[in-house]
């Protein structure tokens, strides 16, 4: 067992921090968007960013190689320099369509998507179809030269900002369920599409509902062959499940919480000296280091080409957890700020102690986001522990 | 970084768990549960020859020279096996020998202990909750002990004993004169403990500074939170393979929503404190700066997770796991002692606050 990088990873670390230091922040006062971008350009250029993605489409294309990616990451998170962008463009679509995109599509949209040029959202979820997303009724058909699309969808992240929506529609009516469904792209600015916000018990309004009537996308628009939607869609949801999972967010909100506990005030001695305050600290910091340690063993193992096991489907709902168990701890330090909404709109992570209501609610987005907590669980039964499939689908329809 | 075992480790620890496993579903474990002296000769004769006893022990005195992490994989597969016997006893007092132990009294106790020609133990807890170094009253003076300890492994069967005393460790043997031992109705009959009373016992000193032989306790802790996952894995996959064989209502009890999302959440409670305790175990050998907190945290957060995995075990079971017959209850028992011995999880817990400085 060893914990160290080993002199390769640390020399490869030195000569990102040394260009870090040449590149960020930037020297002149500069539009931070441009600046950014022309950052990540550099970063691109030297292999730092999008080390996956062929540079013919706007990749770096590196021998993978997660120790070094993880040395990136860590040292622009250090100085606070911009990384790759985060959203369901660079998450999900553009792995589905290098894997399983025409030529044309690549070309088209991977670069300009990576530069955040443009901007995607998912259409999956629809109100009949959630956790049964194979149920998805929105239908497409062929007309001429262009699918027309009619339906509705839900829980679409910032389907208000985007310029397209990686769509699934059920494009063939008689085939069985899971054979009817294709994943075509949308133009999202036209007469048939129309957004609807939907606000958020947070108060804030990320995702929307979008009404499909009529809109139209040409026939070559398809990723995958017809009625293989749901083979293609399997690619991005497995993406999305790595990346909900992520361990360094639950870190540093420990330590935040931490903070919190010297700071609350009990009885006129700070929170952090009363015994149960310091029995809940303690054992939530277990179950962080836990997640910690069994992260770095699954990517040892992966590494080695080893299989890891049962961890690999536990990470969401643990991750989940130690968020509830943290919110239930915070809520109780904050006092009566529990009695408040968070802070809404920009600036808001830098006011008082209701910034942790966005935990106590929040939380509960991530437990739902990107397959349920009892969806967690039957997957975690029937894939982890072997347990048999309960009815004729089981839960075919996580797409986990 | 490579944060897995590696071949020779994976290679033991199987080596551990296959021999365990095949004796104790052969009967070993059984019959210590249900025998006067919890220690089948067989059985642990045969774990010695697989050189268990002498992990951490140096090569010259017949050990592998390996480290606390050996030792932990090692108490895994022990505790995954609900294996029966003095083992946790004799890792510890041969690891306080090679560490404090004159030069006499480890040519005397190392080779001994390494191929389990002797048995040893450590007494290390006294009454009132006192389990940490610093907070021992036993006393030796003149070669001369005095003192009461509790928790003590197979007191009457070891031929050497390390007692923790202020300022260190004594060092008693078997026969010494002024021992007064008393046996106790323990719930896990696989690890069987006693109270030892010490009269002006013949002892020999092991000098070591209350902070050194802390690490003693922390060895402790970081092997019973080992076993404890060990054991917490087995009780998970019991209730699994329970689930996937019992059947109701037509077909396997498994396949209902209620008991996979009470075995999911076991699993999620189990596997990722495989990590803790693996660190924990690194920790100690590297001398790392949070070493001693993690032991702490990692003997707290197993002893729960141990004793409701433990819980919901014979809950998934039924009827079938409330019964002696069944041996889900002598997974249930090891689960209390890794909870209690030395020291429950909101005991340790407060430590690692402390060490923090909060």
């Amino acid at each position: 067992m060893d914990l160290e990088l080993g002199s390769e990873y640390e020399a490869f670390r030195q000569e990102v921090a040394a260009f870090l230091a040449a590149h960020w922040p930037p020297a002149k006062e500069t539009d931070a968007r441009a600046a950014a971008s022309a950052f990540r350009e550099r970063a691109v250029a030297r292999g730092y960013l999008y080390r996956s993605i062929p540079k013919a489409y706007g990749g770096s294309e590196q021998a993978p190689d997660p120790l070094k990616g993880r040395v990136i990451r860590e040292e622009f998170a250090r100085v606070g320099a911009p990384g790759e962008l985060q959203g369901p463009g660079v998450s999900m679509l553009v792995p589905t369509l290098l894997a399983c995109g025409a030529d044309w599509q690549k070309e088209r949209f991977v670069a300009p998507t990576l530069r955040g040029e443009i901007v995607w959202c998912q259409g999956y979820s629809e109100p009949g179809a959630g956790s049964d997303l194979a149920s998805l009724r929105t239908r497409g058909a062929l007309e001429g030269e262009s699918w027309v699309i009619s339906g509705q969808k839900v829980w679409t992240t910032m389907a208000h900002l985007a310029d397209y929506m990686f769509i699934l529609v059920r494009t063939e009516p008689d085939a069985a369920k899971h054979d009817g469904i294709s994943y075509l792209l949308l133009d999202m600015k036209q007469p048939g599409v129309t957004v609807r916000p939907l606000k958020q018990m947070t108060g804030g309004r990320e995702f929307n509902e979008v009404f499909l009537d009529g809109a139209r996308t040409p026939k070559d628009w398809i990723v995958g062959e017809r009625g293989r939607g749901w083979q293609v869609s399997r690619t991005t949801l497995k993406h999305e499940r790595d990346t909900v999972g992520g361990q360094s967010r639950t870190e540093d909100m420990f330590g935040k919480l931490v903070e919190l506990a010297k700071d609350a005030q009990r009885e006129g001695q700070p929170a952090l000296a009363s015994g149960d305050v310091r029995q809940e600290l303690a054992r939530i910091e277990a179950y962080v280091l836990a997640q910690r340690y069994s992260a770095y063993r699954q990517m040892s193992m992966d590494l080695a080409g080893q299989d890891a096991g049962l961890i690999g489907v536990l990470n969401k709902l643990n991750g989940t957890m130690i968020g509830h168990h943290i919110a239930n701890l915070a809520q109780d330090l904050i006092g009566d700020a529990a009695l408040l909404m968070p802070p809404q709109g920009r600036g808001g992570n830098r006011r008082g102690d209701e910034k942790w209501v966005n935990q106590i609610m929040g939380s509960l987005g991530v437990a739902i986001a990107g397959g349920a907590s009892n969806i967690q669980r039957n997957v975690i039964a029937e894939r982890g522990l072997g347990l048999p499939r309960d009815g004729a689908e089981g839960q075919k329809g996580t797409g986990a | 970084m490579r944060f897995r075992l590696s071949d020779d480790q994976a290679a033991l620890q199987d080596a551990v768990r296959d021999y365990a496993l095949r004796e104790g579903d052969a009967g070993a474990r059984r019959r210590a549960f249900e025998s006067d002296t919890g220690f089948d000769a067989d059985f642990w004769s045969g774990l010695m020859d697989l050189g268990v006893g002498g992990l951490a022990c140096p090569e010259d005195a017949g050990g592998l020279g390996l480290g606390v992490t050996d030792l932990a994989l090692a108490a895994e597969a022990l505790g995954y096996a609900g294996a029966p016997g003095p083992f946790l006893g004799q890792v510890l007092a041969a690891l306080a020998i090679d560490r404090f132990g004159s030069p006499a009294q480890k040519d005397r106790w190392l080779p001994a202990l390494a191929t389990g020609q002797a048995i040893g133990t450590v007494a290390l807890a006294e009454a009132g909750d006192r389990v940490r170094a610093a907070d021992w009253t036993a006393r030796l003076e003149g070669g001369r002990l005095s003192g009461e300890k509790r928790q003590v492994l197979y007191p009457e069967l070891a031929d050497i004993t390390v007692v923790g005393v202020a300022g260190g460790f004594a060092l008693v043997e078997k026969d010494a004169a002024g021992q007064t031992f008393e046996a106790l109705d323990v719930a896990d009959r696989t690890r069987r403990i006693g109270h030892v009373a010490y009269a002006e016992t013949p002892a020999d000193a092991m000098p070591a500074e209350a902070d050194a032989a802390e690490a003693l306790v922390d060895a402790a802790l970081v092997l019973t939170a080992a076993d404890a996952f060990g054991g917490a894995r087995r009780l998970l996959d019991m209730s699994v393979d329970y689930a996937k064989t019992r059947e109701q209502f037509g077909g396997p009890i498994g396949r209902f929503q209620g008991l996979k999302h009470q075995l999911a959440n076991m699993a999620v409670e189990v596997e990722p404190a495989r990590g803790l305790y693996w660190y924990a175990a690194y920790a100690f050998d590297h001398g790392a700066p949070d070493a001693r907190r993690v032991a702490a945290l990692a003997k707290a957060h197993l002893g729960d997770v141990y004793m409701q995995t433990a819980r919901a075990a014979v809950e998934a079971h039924g009827g079938i796991g409330y019964t002696w017959e069944y041996d889900a209850q002598i997974w249930f028992k090891r689960a209390m002692f890794d909870f209690a011995y030395l020291g429950a999880p909101s005991r340790h817990r407060e430590h690692a606050a402390r060490l923090a400085g909060w």
